[in-house]
């Protein structure tokens, strides 16, 4: 079963520590009033661009090894290769900010509004990865709403290109969602177009099955860790 | 205040109009163009760049800062041509073949140009090849690439080895960058240097040339 999903404007609006923290300013930090007001317009610019859009497809255990499998490049031994073997419920997912806020970002560039320019990109940013935490509940709002989750299901979203899922996963994933209903594409190397765009697998199934140590070889390579983050962030059981 | 001292402290300020209008004056004073840039220009984005390293103002103030050097460049450009004024340097940038992010090659871009370099960006899904032809022609120092893919990321060993075999080693410098790059990362392609971030790259260029 495949799912579109349009956001309300609350929900489109991206979070203001992790558009300053995109800028490099820590949470908390005064900030003077050129970059609140340069926060403020690339929050108009992005409210007046095409409204965000996102789709799921619910896929077998089966058929998302084929698709995780991918071109072959993957890592031996990943954090979503194991999760997604106890996964309880699978789904991949794609959403798109659109054309025109890459465009003006852009723009903005080459007129020479560096600082607006890149405030909007962080702020699009911001907003992809708010949406994808939507996504990943309105997931679990579907599987409520078919009985297929309990009470202590979690659902969270995996990305080729981290942890070991080689980016060329990009390809079957989105043969098998057919993302351009969305106005998603895919170029050559990979690349998703529009740029403000994400893509992955939504695993569900208990918190646990998504703890993991950060002891894979892959993660020694890693210079962000922010699966911390989330996993910390995931309900005691 | 004198007049450079002017320039310099209102492109501390990002106040690009202003930066415009001092920097005019200071031509129609007479000053020589050399003096206007290195004293005034530059000398407030070197201010700007020390204060970014230091955490004491952050990435969206120096933008503001580079907009009003650009401006004030805009209004010096014809009397540096005249008078013979030569930049600290030309770099190449571009983003790797089959790339198109370009925010952060463009951040590169803003300060190397704030810092006094002449830069050549030729874009996004910049072939090897691309690279190297422009830096023969133009005959620049540095050759800077960026990358945001996995995937992307071993052309820019193509361009390290293309300089290379071309004996250009010696001439032309090279530079990366990008999320998923690394110091180990440049290190196993062999190129000259990394950029963790875009201050960090203009220092690194700095080096790479010889430059204060």
């Amino acid at each position: 079963m495949t799912e579109t999903i349009t956001f309300s404007a609350e929900e489109a609006a991206p979070d203001r520590n992790a558009v300053f923290e995109g800028q490099g300013i820590p949470a908390g930090a005064v900030v003077t009033q050129d970059i609140e007001d340069l926060y403020n317009t690339a929050l108009d610019v992005l409210s007046d661009s095409d409204a965000p859009v996102a789709m799921f497809a619910e896929i077998s255990k089966v058929d998302f090894t084929v698709v995780y499998r991918g071109e072959g490049f993957n890592e031996p031994s990943t954090p979503v290769k194991d999760i997604s073997a106890r996964a309880e419920q699978l789904a991949l997912f794609a959403l798109t900010l659109g054309k025109p806020i890459s465009e003006a970002i852009t723009q903005r560039f080459k007129s020479g509004d560096f600082a607006l320019a890149s405030m909007l990109d962080s702020a699009a940013s911001a907003a992809a990865d708010k949406l994808a935490a939507i996504v990943e509940k309105r997931f679990l709002e579907f599987l409520v709403s078919r009985e297929l989750a309990t009470p202590s299901t979690t659902v969270l979203g995996y990305s080729p290109g981290y942890c070991g899922w080689h980016m060329s996963g990009q390809e079957k994933l989105l043969d098998f969602l057919q993302p351009g209903r969305i106005g998603i594409s895919l170029t050559e190397s990979f690349l998703m177009q529009p740029l403000k765009s994400i893509s992955g697998v939504l695993i569900a199934g208990p918190a646990d099955i998504h703890r993991f140590a950060n002891s894979y070889p892959v993660c020694a390579l890693c210079e962000t860790q922010s699966c911390r983050k989330r996993i910390r962030a995931l309900p005691e059981t | 205040m004198d007049i450079l001292t002017q320039i310099s402290d209102t492109l501390i300020g990002g106040d690009d109009e202003n930066v415009a209008r001092l920097t005019q004056q200071a031509i129609d004073q007479g000053i020589p163009a050399r003096d206007i840039l290195d004293r005034g220009l530059i000398g407030g984005m070197d201010t700007v760049g020390e204060r970014f390293k230091v955490h004491e103002i952050f990435l969206p103030e120096v933008l503001l800062s580079a907009r009003a050097m650009h401006a004030g460049m805009d209004q010096l450009k014809p009397l540096l041509i005249q008078e013979g004024v030569s930049s600290r340097g030309r770099v190449i940038i571009g983003s790797v073949q089959g790339d198109l992010h370009d925010i952060g090659k463009n951040l590169v871009g803003i300060m190397l140009k704030g810092a006094g370099f002449e830069l050549i960006d030729l874009g996004n899904d910049v072939a090897p090849e691309s690279f190297v032809e422009t830096a023969i022609k133009e005959n620049a120092l540095v050759i800077g690439m960026s990358a945001l893919l996995t995937t992307t990321m071993p052309m820019m060993g193509s361009v390290v080895n293309l300089v290379r075999e071309q004996g250009l080693g010696d001439r032309v410098k090279t530079i990366v960058g990008g999320a998923p790059v690394s110091e180990e990362y440049a290190r196993q392609i062999g190129a000259d240097a990394y950029g963790f971030d875009a201050a960090n790259a203009v220092d690194r260029v700095k080096g790479l040339i010889g430059v204060n």
